[in-house]
């Protein structure tokens, strides 16, 4: 189990690694505006180069991604290039509050997504059927149209819940299980569909497999063999939809921040993508790319532990 | 041996169109899906205004006046631009799916076809693509790419592609080794004339169900980043259109509707032409409806006392595609050997699993069967107590001996707990049973297998761990499905040894299913022999080898005694 862990280990620092260099050298090969965007028009060409030079932007690409690197490695991701915040500091303010809302959804969507996805394998039938019909639609719908549909039926129509705004937990755990209701429901209602959908078609393949007529020919209790052998099976793929979701989760709140007007690390990086703010963008995809890392790691250990032929794998 | 006349898996050659355009729910998707296309491909033919002529009398305005669905924050045309925003959408849609395609399929095929080091790379480059926060990965790369909503689906083209890739490297690992790509090679076929050939078209209709897929994944991420904004403000999207309904939701709420409900509908057609088209191949097994059993005439139990331990009457079985076993009449005796014989495909199984009660989904025992156990009926028994005979009176050894355990569970436990279900024995006790029965089973360190994974043991342990299993309950009748078959010809015969002597210790009846007359000589004291779902000759084991009644049975003996080898060890690879 140690090697096993030991080995994704491994691979999750070569993945970080790879993704950030990638993406440092697309986001930074194009970088020639940003001078002109943060001086203005008026600016001289001797101003832009001196702020090329302040900023970094005049050295070679692979200094650039060496300097960057180095800092990172010390947990400094740089200062934006808009509003002179360190990025560290920006991402630990809204970091919290997108994970708030993304931790809520995942575990909705893992608790429904099990109860319907087993119920609608084993009993089959209408209850089938539905969640059939149901996947479809939570595919179609876009998170973000729903969440607009939501906001015009119970906010601005019946005015039940609050449209727009984030209350921070400790001002007021009301407000903010509040604020947090329709931005999550509008999540979970999408990723719930498509993850049932998975888990069902997970279980049926569990119950397809020999071992489990073997089991039934042992006279085992049939409870046993769903609730035991079966789900214990039908857990790795499970987890793995639940990992994928997680991620999906991550890009659909970005989205839905900006219906409800959440200060999350949704609208920061809204912004540093429309200003061209490199170092924020660069630290938000490294932020959520070990975020994803970790998780996955806990997910792989998790299905190690519940079936030990995956360690060898 | 007759299992050599392995039916080949031939692609089929017809295409898969014609039976879809059959399907009622593919041809509404598809004709949704034409409409939509047409409508934005002729936007500037059939849009009745400009979808950039702004009326100041329009602004926010509800529908009539010209404008079909009214005007939006600029007084623009609703309906125009719904109808332009089309062409825009699905273009990028399009390029999405084809950048994935392209690269996912190509990679897919030469990774599975050539694997090693190709295929291993690529694998590590699908992971790293998969564990990508997609969308705050294209917001973070949106200057860099030149603001332009394209070059991004390119770039989400490229971040879809392992969906491709593994769908296409796993259909193209099982079919590399399958017959008929085996004959393409050694009749000196090239490499990428194989995999034009016969590859590509196994893969081609999983890969248009993942295209439909991936197609409206990308109309929704692409209007996602339209609707945050990421976009040319100058080109009508649905993903813009939302976004501009969405900042005057208070004065024009309906506005909402239009490019969601387009986005929605577009969708939801690609999916259920993906899912009609999968079901058409698949044809999944539903059920049909079978004559009720009560309406047969139910026959008295005759007097227990002649009775055999096993009566089979009349026994057929039927599934959707077609019935399998046609009226079998089979008797198995107290204590005796029965043996099974016949060709794959013969129905053999079949008949041992219904005396189970354990058909596979879709299969079932027709009306007029009849299956006494101990002069009991078992076709019209209920379910929990066909279960209480089930490990207690009617043990099951299965073929696959890997397959038969459970990986998650160590050896030691799957005894335990059938034990314990079926005699009600304390935990220490039932565990002291289950070692009993490994050593009895001959497996040298009985302590060390039941603390060890099914994965930590080899195949000829494995059975021996799962025929431990099946005697445990001490039952009457053992029913074995090619106990042997997939192991190594080395282990064949110590496994047959210890069922013969299981057998005689217990006083068991045993029913061996078995396409092997090699076995049927070494352990049966009678033989039935089947073809075609029916039983064609039953015999003592001496006459029937001496003088054989039935032509088939003719034939399956001299097949037998010209190679005399039982099996070699080539077939146990695609047994």
């Amino acid at each position: 189990m140690i090697r096993f862990i030991g080995r994704r280990l491994v691979a999750c620092a070569v993945l970080v690694v790879m993704i950030a260099t990638i993406t440092f050298l697309l986001a930074f090969s194009s970088t020639g505006n940003v001078a002109r965007n943060l001086l203005g028009e008026s600016a001289t060409p001797d101003q832009l180069a001196a702020k090329n030079a302040e900023l970094g932007l005049d050295r070679p690409l692979l200094a650039q991604f060496g300097a960057w690197a180095e800092h990172v490695v010390r947990g400094d991701l740089g200062i934006s290039w808009f509003t002179n915040e360190p990025v560290a500091q920006a991402i630990a303010n809204r970091l919290p509050v997108t994970l708030s809302m993304v931790v809520f959804a995942v575990t909705l969507t893992a608790l429904i997504s099990v109860g319907l996805g087993v119920a609608a394998a084993v009993r089959g039938g209408w209850l089938d059927r539905v969640i059939q019909v149901l996947s479809v639609a939570g595919f179609a719908l876009p998170n973000f149209w729903v969440a607009l549909v939501l906001v015009l039926f119970l906010s601005v129509t019946l005015g039940l819940l609050p449209a727009t705004g984030y209350v921070p937990l400790s001002q007021s755990p009301g407000a903010w299980a509040a604020a947090l209701v329709l931005p999550v429901t509008s999540l979970v209602i999408g990723s719930t569909a498509s993850a049932a959908q998975q888990v069902r078609g997970a279980v049926i393949d569990v119950l397809r497999q020999d071992f489990i007529r073997t089991l039934r020919a042992r006279g085992i209790n049939p409870r046993s063999v769903l609730f035991r052998h079966a789900l214990r099976n039908a857990a790795t793929p499970a987890l793995t939809v639940l990992s994928l979701q997680f991620i999906a989760l991550l890009g659909g709140a970005v989205v839905i921040e900006k219906v409800f007007a959440i200060p999350g690390l949704g609208s920061l990086t809204i912004n540093a993508a429309l200003q061209g703010d490199v170092p924020v963008l660069m630290g938000v995809v490294v932020t959520l790319v070990v975020l994803v890392v970790i998780v996955n790691l806990v997910i792989d250990i998790v299905s190690g532990w519940v079936n030990p032929k995956v360690r060898v794998q | 041996m007759t299992d050599t006349a392995v039916t080949t898996n031939l692609p089929v050659r017809r295409g898969f169109l014609k039976p879809v355009l059959r399907n009622p729910l593919a041809v509404a998707a598809l004709t949704v899906l034409t409409i939509i296309v047409l409508a934005s491909v002729l936007a500037p033919l059939i849009a009745p205004n400009s979808p950039s002529a702004l009326r100041l009398d329009k602004i926010n305005a509800g529908p009539g006046g010209g404008y079909l669905l009214g005007g939006d924050s600029a007084g623009r045309d609703i309906f125009s631009r719904l109808l332009h925003a089309g062409r825009n959408t699905l273009t990028g849609a399009l390029i999405a799916v084809s950048v994935a395609l392209v690269l996912g399929v190509v990679s897919g095929l030469l990774g599975g076809y050539y694997g090693r080091l190709l295929d291993g790379l690529l694998g590590w480059g699908a992971n790293l693509l998969m564990a990508l926060p997609t969308m705050i990965v294209l917001l973070a790369l949106f200057q860099a790419l030149g603001s332009s909503i394209y070059l991004a689906m390119v770039a989400f083209g490229v971040m879809l592609s392992p969906g491709f890739y593994r769908l296409v490297r796993s259909q193209v690992m099982t079919v590399k080794h399958e017959l008929y790509v085996d004959a393409a090679r050694v009749s000196g076929l090239s490499d990428p004339r194989i995999i034009g050939r016969h590859i590509l078209l196994v893969v081609r209709a999983p890969v248009v169900i993942q295209a439909s897929v991936v197609a409206g994944i990308a109309i929704v991420v692409q209007s996602g980043l339209e609707f945050l904004g990421l976009g040319d403000p100058g080109t009508p999207t649905w993903g813009g259109m939302l976004q501009d309904a969405f900042t005057n939701i208070y004065t024009s709420p309906v506005a909402i509707w239009w490019p969601g409900m387009t986005i929605a509908l577009t969708v939801a057609s690609l999916v259920l032409l993906g899912n009609a088209i999968r079901d058409v191949i698949q044809r999944t097994d539903r059920p049909r409806r079978l004559p009720r059993l009560a309406a047969q005439p139910v026959p008295e139990p005759p007097d227990a006392l002649d009775l055999p331990l096993l009566r089979i009457r009349n026994l057929s079985v039927g599934y959707p595609s077609g019935d399998v076993v046609h009226g079998v009449d089979l008797d198995v005796r107290k204590g005796e050997v029965m043996g099974l014989v016949g060709e794959s495909g013969s129905g053999k199984t079949q008949t041992a699993f219904s005396v189970l009660g354990l058909l596979p989904p879709g299969g079932t025992v027709l009306g007029s069967s009849s299956i006494l156990f101990d002069g009991r009926e078992l076709v019209r028994l209920p379910e929990p107590e066909r279960r209480a005979l089930r490990g207690k009176r009617i043990g099951y050894i299965p073929q696959e001996p890997m397959s038969n355990l459970d990986p998650c569970f160590r050896v030691g436990e799957q005894l335990v707990e059938p034990l314990r279900a079926v005699s009600g024995l304390s935990k220490q006790a039932a565990a002291a049973e289950a070692l009993n029965l490994l050593e009895r089973v001959g497996i040298p360190e009985p302590r060390r297998t039941f603390a060890a994974y099914p994965h930590e043991i080899s195949g000829g342990m494995a059975q021996r761990v799962l025929i431990a299993g099946a005697v445990s309950g001490k039952p009457d009748l053992l029913i074995a499905d090619e106990p042997t078959t997939a192991l190594d010809v080395t282990v064949q015969a110590d496994v047959l040894d210890l069922l013969r002597g299981l057998q005689t210790e217990f006083g068991m009846a045993m029913l061996l299913v078995t396409h092997n007359f090699g076995v049927v000589a070494d352990i049966c004291d009678r033989v039935a022999v089947m073809q075609n779902g029916r039983i064609v000759e039953v015999d003592d084991v001496r006459p029937l080898f001496a003088n054989p009644q039935h032509p088939y049975t003719k034939t399956l003996l001299d097949s037998t005694l010209e190679d005399s080898a039982p099996r070699t060890g080539l077939e146990v690879n695609h047994a």
